[in-house]
């Protein structure tokens, strides 16, 4: 790195290095990615490896041909591959899983300027360009194989009012239903995030924030508040997508605001939206706010005076 | 300038669509399809060749001060003859386009090259201008068009296309995509041009007419 941006005194050294972060968070997003083999079968394996190997590669190729430095060493695209294929259904074409990879690591990273500098989040993005690309093919749950349950998301069946056919809160919590590959186990997730929380690698701001808010508000709106927080990609779009660092604001107050905006997208487009699920059209446009969230919670330094807006 | 050299210019160097980003809201609107992309560029053509001819004849007669409405009439009289006879000749065309055929008289190229060209350069000139900078956005819609039609749909100009159309990315067919598609055109027109598009004087801060009041005139 050229140019640091540096907060204010006092400061201290640490040996974190990027690398090491995006090592802890692959390690943080491995329960989800067994809980996905168990559940799903070798195809979530082989999902996950498609998308990974892909993001790897254009991220290679493009700092390649334009003569780039190349940062495929820091595991940040390892991570986008992951985070990409937990939020795809188990059937996804892989030529489409790849068209996904590329999205992600080329149009959303790379040509705004590569790691630090996306101003959203690559598998979020990546995940509704496919949404939109793919419609069929990004709605068609494969069945589970451990126990055969009805072929839609638990959000999915609440929409169409189909409330009988939902599954239990166990299954909810550790993941025998339908949905993308690495959403469903909430215990997995929830393993993960605690395992960030204690190698600091992410603050409990965005993530308490964003799932309290979708828990109040359902539970004012009277639509199963428990059972909205295990469904559809919540935990792993709080714990995992809206705590990416260069789409998430830097300020502890900003990061509460972020999650609440986050949480009332979610449940707005839950509670009315044409889509069963919201997590991630919520924290794209919150991505696209944090610029200003970051400058309406701009801190003032010890002494400072502060700026008239 | 030689004769060549400006009818050449509308296509890359200065391509009124990828390196002036003019006229967008057609280029996006309606390259969702080859047909309709040709279409709307060769209407477009037709009409700033109509315009410059005339506007250049009269670049001694039309004050000053008034030149711009006098630009709004005289495009819209020939945008009228244009949509009169797409109506009546090419009827499937005229639905396609709707609303953006009327709407040729407010766009910015004709304006543009009205401003920058035919208002100072005698007939000849001006009539070639008008045929480069009319191939130029033809061109820039059907290259738009044709991403859009081949990877969204599986076709070309109607045409299916084998594997493809099997394997659409329906995005391309949405806003979105057309958005995806023209920045990828910018991109390449701008390492064709050498980075013109990036550091064009000519529409650059200091000559916009807003300079003063964004606070970056002559930053440019």
């Amino acid at each position: 790195m050229t140019r640091m941006i540096v907060s204010f005194a006092p400061h201290i050294r640490e040996r974190v290095t990027t690398s090491r972060i995006m090592l802890d968070v692959i390690i943080a997003l491995c329960p989800a990615f067994i809980a996905a083999v168990l559940i799903f079968g070798p195809r979530a394996a082989l999902v996950t490896g498609v998308c990974v190997a892909s993001c790897v590669f254009f991220e290679w190729a493009y700092q390649k041909l334009l003569k780039k430095t190349i940062t495929v060493g820091d595991f940040s695209a390892v991570i986008t591959g992951m985070l990409l294929a937990f939020n795809l259904p188990v059937g996804i074409p892989l030529w489409q899983a790849i068209f996904g990879s590329g999205v992600a690591i080329i149009l959303v990273k790379q040509l705004f300027g590569g790691i630090g500098k996306n101003f959203a989040n690559p598998a979020i993005t990546a995940r509704i360009v496919m949404f939109i690309s793919f419609p069929a093919a990004m709605a068609t749950w494969a069945p589970i194989p451990v126990d055969a349950i009805s072929s839609a998301t638990p959000l999915e069946l609440i929409q169409r009012g189909d409330l009988a056919a939902l599954p239990g809160m166990w299954d909810m919590f550790i993941g025998t239903r339908m949905g993308s590959l690495g959403e469903t186990s909430a215990l997995a997730l929830l393993i993960g995030g605690i395992y960030l929380l204690a190698r600091r690698v992410i603050t409990w701001h965005i993530p308490v924030a964003f799932i309290g808010t979708v828990f109040v508000l359902t539970a004012l709106l009277g639509i199963q508040p428990t059972f909205q927080l295990f469904a559809g990609g919540l935990l792993l779009g709080a714990i995992f997508m809206a705590t990416d660092y260069p789409t998430s604001p830097q300020t502890r107050t900003g990061r509460i605001i972020f999650g609440i905006g986050c949480g009332v997208l979610t449940v707005i487009i839950r509670a009315w939206g044409a889509y069963p699920e919201g997590v991630s059209f919520a924290i794209l446009f919150m991505n696209v706010l944090v610029p200003f969230i970051n400058k309406l919670t701009m801190t003032k330094p010890l002494g400072g005076i502060k700026k008239k807006p | 300038m030689s004769k060549l050299s400006i009818f050449m210019k509308g296509i890359i160097k200065e391509n009124p669509v990828l390196v002036f980003a003019l006229g967008i809201c057609p280029a996006l609107a309606v390259s969702s399809q080859a047909v309709n992309a040709v279409g709307m560029g060769l209407a477009t053509t037709f009409v700033l060749l109509c315009t410059n001819t005339v506007i250049s004849l009269l670049r001694k007669v039309i004050p000053d001060k008034v030149r711009i409405p006098c630009y709004i009439v005289l495009t819209a009289a020939f945008v009228t003859i244009t949509q009169l006879i797409v109506k009546a000749y090419v009827h499937p065309l005229y639905l396609a386009l709707g609303i953006f055929l009327p709407l040729i008289t407010v766009n910015c190229i004709i304006m543009a090259r009205a401003e920058i060209f035919a208002k100072k350069n005698r007939l000849f000139d001006s009539v070639i201008d008008a045929l480069g900078m009319g191939l130029g956005f033809t061109l820039a819609l059907l290259a738009i068009a044709s991403i859009r039609e081949i990877f969204g749909n599986g076709t070309w100009f109607g045409i299916e296309l084998p594997v493809l159309a099997e394997h659409n990315i329906s995005i391309f067919m949405l806003a979105p995509g057309g958005f995806i598609a023209f920045g990828i055109l910018v991109a390449i027109a701008n390492k064709v041009s050498n980075g013109r598009a990036a550091k064009l004087k000519e529409s650059g801060c200091a000559r916009c007419p807003a300079a003063t009041a964004c606070g970056k005139g002559g930053a440019a």
